[in-house]
């Protein structure tokens, strides 16, 4: 992903403060949002810097839903747009989330999760959101969720949320929680060239040629922005190649198919993971977020103590990583899942495990975090 | 009747199947044919306008006229009208409502957009009734209407959308009916063409879901009732005895640059000052 090394600029950063960084990296221009503890530091920094991007538009909206609302109509008008939020504004936004995804439009909606249901614990940590992600918004549709575990991940999956979400024409959820939000690292502040950035494909043909939503080779049709002279119909209604809506089976079967696949065939570009020492491991950890930062600490000082013992840091949550995960689950003879939750991501090591090995649970839901030796009990 | 054909091949969609969803003798169709006629008075550029309209009868609309046309979510058409407007504000940005949409499920979005004068034209097809879900009551149902979930009459009373939206600071609120269509054209046309947030609230019958109920015999007797009862709001205030009658008009015409303008003035003051540095 990274070009040559230029000499950076060095900051001190919040998690928070580096998603803005990631998007401004990414080409965001377009934010609205509604503050909420404790994602406020993304809206409050986007406030300052986007009037000083060339046509930025920062907006703070009356709730979560008309936020979204924003977002996706600037992003229909062609902009690399935003949100940031935590549980009760994501449970908000799930409506719009489906019509994002039912219209294909990319954006990126960062949510820090705190814990508990409901308001639960405003400023404490927590990961309950996980299957929210994915299932949050009513219907099949596909949807892309990533997670970061440090400051630096922070700009890096930022960057990534916006190229997959313009590739991809799709809603992307970055999940963050309140440590990795409040953490405050050193980082390098990202410079051009740094990250591949990807923007949408526009159509080439006549405005007369164009079909909205074709099928196409990747599954992914292009994306005028409003206003260019390609004037079509943006619906919620399950629709045609030309946008209206229909009824007629075959047309709903093929919409819904194309926009499963055109996630799908990319699998192997979307499935972000990083392995630590699991080449040879027989005890492996799967975790994401701010856990995976304990989960580093116990895995070190488990080979220390003479466990072969293996890490699996998950940045791509959905479309489950299963490519990575399934092989640790047919060679370790355990698999211990750690999560701020009663129990979420680890549904889906167990879906994928189909009786191969042990998958253990350490759930944690009282607001504190996963500490390493909480992590080490288990493994060592 | 030519240049109507003319408009007809201008501003619909030809590749859209017709005939109009609509009910027989609903009004919705005429707001269409106001807004069409609008648009063209104003010579605007079909590449340049875009309707974005929230769910129910009057949602359906955007799919028929050959502009950019966005049908979305029930409530938050003026969410996403927003964000168009301020992400291009070249657009000329129509949002069209119900009444069910703009002022109940949507009432939050509708204040907020009036408060903070983005410029968008709101046009809210009032037929006091949620049609498309079969007749149930909605935030401007009268007091003692019947509908399916107000059967022994309505107890709520209703709000009056031209008031709320002048009280929320909106730039523009007129009133005008199906009915009185030359002055609804004016009213479009004006709108479309001033600053800030506009609203236009155009009484439109619903005879299949409210009339019937309600004690019409016939859609054309609804018509007659808006002919009857509503009237411009000039002669409406020398009327001793109000009961009953509706003022039609423009009620505020406040000169608020637009939220967009605003908002570029304020980035351009801010980039002179820092000398550009973002």
């Amino acid at each position: 992903m990274t070009a040559p090394r230029k000499k950076h600029r060095e900051a001190f950063l919040l998690g928070n403060e580096a998603v803005v960084e990631g998007a401004l990296a990414a080409g965001c221009s377009f934010y609205a949002g509604y503050p909420i503890t404790p994602s406020t530091e993304i809206m409050e920094c986007m406030a300052k810097r986007l009037p000083h991007v060339p046509d930025g538009v920062f907006l703070q909206m009356e709730d979560e839903i008309a936020s979204m609302g924003a977002v996706i109509g600037a992003s229909l008008a062609g902009r690399k747009a935003m949100t940031a939020t935590s549980g009760p504004g994501f449970s908000l936004m799930q409506e719009q989330i489906g019509y994002a995804a039912m219209t294909e439009t990319p954006l990126v909606l960062v949510n820090v999760m705190r814990g508990g249901a409901s308001t639960g614990l405003p400023t404490s940590p927590g990961q309950g959101d996980v299957q929210q992600a994915r299932w949050g918004t009513h219907g099949d549709h596909p949807i892309i969720v990533l997670s970061a575990a440090d400051v630096p991940e922070c700009v890096e999956m930022t960057v990534t949320a916006f190229n997959f979400a313009e590739k991809y024409r799709t809603p992307v959820i970055l999940l963050l929680d309140e440590i990795t939000a409040h953490t405050r690292e050193k980082i390098d502040l990202p410079e051009p060239g740094d990250f591949e950035i990807f923007s949408r494909l526009t159509p080439t043909m006549p405005p007369e040629w164009y079909k909205p939503f074709e099928e196409t080779m990747r599954g992914v049709p292009p994306m005028p922005p409003i206003g260019s002279g390609y004037r079509f119909h943006v619906t919620g209604l399950t629709h045609d190649a030309l946008g209206f809506p229909t009824s007629r089976p075959e047309e709903v079967r093929a919409l819904t198919e194309r926009q499963f696949r055109k996630i799908d065939r990319f699998f192997e570009d979307i499935q972000l993971v990083e392995h630590v020492g699991t080449a040879d491991a027989e005890v492996v950890v799967i975790a994401y977020g701010c856990v995976a930062r304990s989960a580093r600490l116990a895995v070190r000082q488990a080979r220390e103590a003479g466990v072969r013992a293996g890490l699996l840091v998950l940045k791509t949550l959905y479309p489950f990583p299963r490519r990575h995960v399934e092989p640790l689950l047919r060679s370790c003879r355990l698999a211990v899942v750690p999560e701020l939750n009663m129990g979420q991501l680890s549904r889906e090591v167990k879906r994928v495990n189909e009786g191969h090995t042990v998958v253990r649970t350490i759930n944690r839901i009282d607001g504190q975090i996963i500490t390493p030796s909480q992590i080490l009990k288990e493994i060592a | 009747m030519a240049e109507i054909t003319q408009l007809i091949h201008k501003y619909l969609r030809h590749n859209k199947k017709f005939p109009l969803v609509f009910c027989p003798g609903c009004g919705h169709g005429i707001v269409l044919g106001s807004l069409v006629r609008s648009v063209h008075a104003l010579g605007l550029n079909k590449d340049d306008v875009v309707i974005v309209a929230g769910i129910g009868c009057s949602g359906r609309i955007a799919a028929y006229v050959d502009f950019n046309t966005v049908h979305t979510t029930h409530g938050r058409a003026l969410t996403v009208a927003t964000g168009i407007k301020m992400a291009n504000p070249k657009l000329t940005v129509i949002a069209v409502m119900g009444d069910g949409d703009a002022f109940s499920i949507g009432g939050n979005h509708l204040i907020h957009a009036a408060r903070r004068n983005i410029g968008v034209t709101a046009l809210v097809l009032n037929n006091f009734i949620y049609g498309m879900t079969g007749g149930q009551c909605s935030s401007t149902t009268p007091e003692g209407a019947y509908s399916h979930t107000s059967p022994m009459g309505q107890l709520e009373s209703a709000f009056d959308i031209v008031e709320l939206t002048k009280a929320a600071g909106a730039a523009g609120v007129s009133r005008g009916t199906v009915y009185h269509v030359k002055e609804l054209d004016a009213l479009v046309a004006d709108a479309l063409s001033r600053p800030g947030f506009n609203l236009v609230e155009a009484l439109t019958p619903c005879f299949t879901q409210y009339g019937r109920g309600n004690g019409f015999k016939s859609a054309v007797e609804m018509f007659r009732w808006l002919k009857d009862s509503c009237l411009p709001i000039e002669r409406f205030e020398k009327l001793e005895d109000r009961t009953g009658k509706i003022p039609l008009g423009s009620f505020v015409r406040r000169d608020i640059p637009g939220l967009e303008t605003r908002y570029a003035a304020m980035c351009e003051g801010v980039r002179r000052k820092k000398g550009g540095a973002a």
